[in-house]
């Protein structure tokens, strides 16, 4: 008999990743490494203007270059089915109709893909690529959200919001009212957009895919070119980053396909940097206006909030801008209204924390700022209008420790010690401040499948389509499976990124945990029902005829409780004469929580320093602390949190898609010039999670964790900025010139 | 993992660039006879002909070096880049292409000890130097301290940067430019992480740095 005498895993243990070898020795392959044989390589050419028609391209040059096999255009792109359709193949998602590649000669935005050229080899693909001349008719485009406000849309969704009375705040004893804005941030992941498409067959692909969901790319695809869905395979165990950015069907994905089926060949399509920028989404601008009343004693009376983003003409592409003010803070009166400005820019897509993360930096400066005019604390400002059950609707919180952050995230950073005037700190020619932000982000779960296999040699695999594109999800689940199963980590494999497993939401949104996760927990929950079963009911079974109820799993072995006799889970498929146990289950969470509002929450507090010459600001501290429920991997969990603050440093100091208006065009779009935030950017990060259960979402007790650290994170620096020099920058990124002038 | 019978799917692609540059050479020829005498001015064939001497030229060039302590002698293009030749021609793609433009640090190898990025070096110019990939990091089964401590202290989330992060990391300890967090957070500034990473990269090394890695 074997002995099980590896560690017993639980939920919550900081387990190291489970694809960490992988990772660090270079083996992980993603979308574009698969090198398959005869693989070929595309690369796009794409529109130097933003508005107008191509009038005439020629290729001539390009098709006669070395090594080419094709260039592909409008004029001569094999037809896609989906294209015909008046539906969008993003279904509900987004509202309108979708870009299609290569289907005539319109041109939409700058950097819109119009060439694809596939060559046998990336430099031959790329020269040819430069050989493609275009002339365009130009026409009068609009890309500056400033400019056309007065053409702003109201979207199909959301509708406006209001509760009590509007506009309440003006009539309220001290109030503040003031604009904010924020500018395009790109996702950026270190891994550009990547597919490799192979057609196995007329009517059967396969594409190594950068997505974030197997199963929307499996399904796009399938809707696109009119496939059955066993005859579509999106296989992406590894994504080099996505941050929302890789959650829908994409130009360099229909690229790959239609290249793979002109030439006959695997083609590799990967997006080059400048590319990016205006093709494959970004966080769309923001402008925003804040009014904010309260009682002299710093009761909330009135909260009007409106904000405008952007989207392309094509579709409307919405954010959850207001979320964050609608459940934030207990407060009677509050009006909400959303705006889009259609512009021509390619469509936006989900950043994480999509809409919540620019419309709490409105309203999470503009408490600070009340804070100021009723000459109180901010932080007691906040705790003076804790909300006990969602303002929004009413309802109950699943769970919420928001005044445990408050508490704790206050206490490790030393709040208390905080001079409250502002510019009365300094540190040489340094000015010091100190700000602090409160964060809210949904709590949800979605619908997932999972399949668990017990094996001849007692290991446990379990498998879903989820994606895992650096949140340490694979990991987790593995250690839901081994904490269920009682088994070591060793001998729990969990297989992910393939739409051919079972069904999995994109992991976006923060719901991947409680959706995946609670999939694996049930699954393997079933597995153990039925193990239990057979174990009692079976003749031959060393346990024939004991209580269900009496059997123990541990060490990968099942026994009676007060019993001696234990059965490996080997022992016991040889007793059953099975070659493995399987057991497939779905997942979803019921009635109960549509009577709760799930919420993660998160309190902010950081320590910047200002230049007081040149301006600078260094963020020289921050004490993140997070209610995301139950902790399922406390390693991966504080990764997560220093991911969301490094954003949220990114986007407050220095992060911003610029375009020259005149042509419509990013004038940043490299690494050199859009600035992200580097090593000497990031100071220590102190973080802070709560680890108490959510009774409600998931059998786990987990909420989301991936976007909570990030609502509100910027107010924070931003509030820091002001306590530091007195100056109250609105509009982000804080950069030097803003301080100075 | 899901699916790692297909990733050994691999055919050497110059042999496969070489298939192609003979087609197309046919192809020149033929059709330049084939449509000499209607449409081909006099002359052309020679230019024809002639280009293709100097791309000949150009199209291989002669290379020796060691990759992971293995002699190579390759035939290359003078344009193509180290990054281009580890990934697409010799399936070493652990090292990373993030921008093609040395702003972010994913391609970072060794070249002779020093890190360098691998997206902004010509293969042609690497004649008789040593390169160290990520592939080349590990002893056999035994990982690098470096690759220990990445996976102990998570100094990864998607882990694209993680190569050049690495091969950055072991550079930088080597150069002497590891004494302290801010040293390290200097001298590791030129290795982007999107993740956010950053506080677990620096704890990894000041770890390997102070000659502890296991864990």
């Amino acid at each position: 008999m074997e002995k099980a005498s590896l560690q017993q895993i639980q939920i919550g243990d900081p387990l190291n990743r489970v694809e960490g070898q992988l990772k660090v020795t270079g083996k992980a392959k993603y979308a574009a490494e698969y090198n398959l044989s005869g693989v070929t390589f595309g690369v796009m050419v794409t529109s130097t203007i933003a508005k107008g028609r191509i009038k005439s391209m020629d290729t001539k040059l390009a098709k006669k270059a070395p090594g080419v096999l094709a260039v592909i255009t409008h004029k001569n792109a094999p037809e896609v089915p989906g294209y015909k359709a008046a539906v969008n193949n993003e279904g509900a998602r987004v509202y309108g109709q979708e870009f299609r590649l290569f289907y005539d000669d319109q041109i939409h935005h700058n950097y819109q893909p119009i060439a694809l050229v596939v060559a046998d080899t990336l430099a031959r693909a790329n020269e040819a690529a430069s050989m493609v001349k275009v002339q365009y008719e130009q026409e009068t485009h609009h890309t500056d959200i400033s400019r056309n406000l007065d053409q702003a849309i109201q979207p199909a969704r959301p509708e406006d919001y209001s509760r009590g009375e509007e506009d309440a705040y003006l009539t309220a004893p001290v109030k503040v009212v003031h604009e904010y804005h924020t500018p395009i941030q790109v996702h950026n992941p270190m891994e550009t957009h990547a597919t490799t498409a192979v057609w196995e067959a007329d009517n059967k692909i396969t594409v190594y895919n950068k997505t974030q969901a197997t199963k929307i790319s499996q399904q796009e695809i399938m809707k696109a070119f009119d496939l059955k869905e066993e005859n579509v395979q999106a296989h992406s165990p590894f994504v080099g980053g996505a941050f929302g950015s890789s959650s829908r069907l994409w130009p360099q994905e229909m690229a790959a396909i239609l290249g793979a089926k002109v030439v006959g060949r695997p083609v590799q399509v990967v997006l080059k940097r400048d590319q990016v920028f205006n093709m494959v989404g970004y966080r769309p601008p923001s402008r925003q206006k804040v009014g904010i009343g309260a009682s002299a004693e710093g009761k909330l009376i009135g909260i009007t909030h409106e904000g405008y983003g952007i989207t392309s003409r094509y579709e409307q592409f919405t954010e959850r801008m207001m979320d964050p003010t609608k459940s934030m803070y207990h407060c009677p009166n509050l009006n909400a209204k959303y705006r889009l400005v259609p512009l021509d820019m390619s469509t936006p897509c989900w950043t994480r924390g999509p809409g919540e993360t620019s419309g709490s930096f409105a309203l999470e400066s503009a408490m600070d700022e009340l804070a100021y005019a009723l000459n109180m604390d901010p932080l007691s400002l906040r705790m003076k209008n804790y909300a006990d059950k969602d303002p929004e609707n009413e309802l109950p919180w699943s769970s919420n420790y928001l005044k445990e952050c408050y508490k704790q995230g206050a206490e490790r950073f030393g709040w208390q010690k905080r001079n409250p005037t502002p510019r009365s700190m300094r540190s040489g020619e340094w000015q010091v401040g100190m700000g602090m932000a409160s964060g809210i982000y949904k709590a949800v779960r979605d619908r997932a499948v999972a399949r668990a296999k017990l094996l001849s040699d007692g290991s446990v695999l379990v498998q879903s389509a989820v994606a895992d594109v650096g949140p340490g999800s694979a990991t987790i689940f593995t250690q839901i499976a081994a904490d269920v199963m009682g088994t070591s980590i060793e001998k729990t494999r969990f297989e992910w990124g393939d739409s051919s497993l079972p069904h999995a939401p994109g992991q976006f949104g923060s719901h991947t945990t409680a959706s995946v996760g609670s999939a694996v927990y049930d699954v393997c929950t079933a597995l153990k029902q039925k193990i239990q079963e057979l174990a009692v009911n079976q003749k031959g079974s060393s346990l024939q005829g004991a209580q269900a109820t009496n059997v123990v799993f541990e060490n990968a072995s099942i026994r009676l409780k007060n019993g001696t006799t234990s059965l490996t889970y080997s022992d016991f498929l040889q007793q059953q004469q099975l070659p493995s146990l399987e057991v497939i289950k779905e997942s979803d969470g019921g009635p109960l929580l549509e009577k709760y509002s799930g919420k993660s929450f998160c309190a902010n507090f950081v320590e910047v320093r200002v230049h007081s010459v040149t301006g600078e600001v260094r963020v020289q501290r921050v004490v993140s602390a997070v209610d995301a429920g139950k902790i399922m991997n406390h390693k991966t969990a504080q990764s997560q949190v220093y991911g969301a603050v490094v954003w949220g440093i990114g986007i407050a100091l220095m992060e911003e898609g610029l375009i020259d208006h005149r042509y419509g065009r990013h004038v940043n779009n490299d690494l050199a010039e859009y600035h992200v935030p580097v090593h000497a950017d990031v100071p220590d990060i102190e973080v802070i999670l709560i680890d108490k259960e959510d009774p409600v979402i998931d059998p786990m007790g987990a909420k989301g964790i991936g976007e909570i650290p990030l609502v509100g994170f910027t107010a924070a620096i931003a509030n820091a900025v002001y306590h530091a020099t007195g100056q109250r920058i609105r509009n982000l990124p804080i950069t030097p010139a803003k301080l100075i002038s | 993992m899901a699916d790692e019978g297909k990733s050994e799917m691999t055919l050497p692609a110059s042999d496969d660039h070489k298939k192609y540059n003979e087609t197309r050479r046919t192809f020149l020829k033929q059709s330049s006879l084939l449509t000499a005498v209607a449409l081909t001015p006099p002359g052309m064939l020679q230019i024809v002909e002639l280009e293709e001497k100097v791309d000949e030229q150009f199209e291989s060039v002669k290379v020796t070096l060691e990759i992971n302590g293995e002699t190579k002698e390759l035939s290359v293009e003078p344009r193509e880049t180290l990054l281009d030749l580890l990934r697409e021609r010799l399936d070493l793609t652990g090292t990373k292409k993030g921008c093609d433009y040395g702003q972010c640090g994913a391609c970072t190898v060794h070249v002779d000890g020093q890190r360098i990025n691998a997206c902004l070096a010509f293969v042609i110019m690497q004649e008789g130097k040593k390169i160290t990939t990520i592939e080349g990091l590990s002893k056999g089964a035994t990982l690098h301290p470096m690759q220990e401590a990445f996976m102990k202290h998570d100094g990864f989330q998607c882990g694209y940067c993680t190569p050049g992060q690495i091969m950055s990391a072991v550079a930088c300890i080597q150069e002497g430019h590891a004494n302290s967090k801010e040293e390290i957070r200097e001298y590791m500034s030129g290795n982007l992480c999107r993740c956010g990473a950053y506080p677990n990269i620096v704890k990894a090394i000041e770890e390997v740095k102070n000659g502890g890695a296991k864990g």
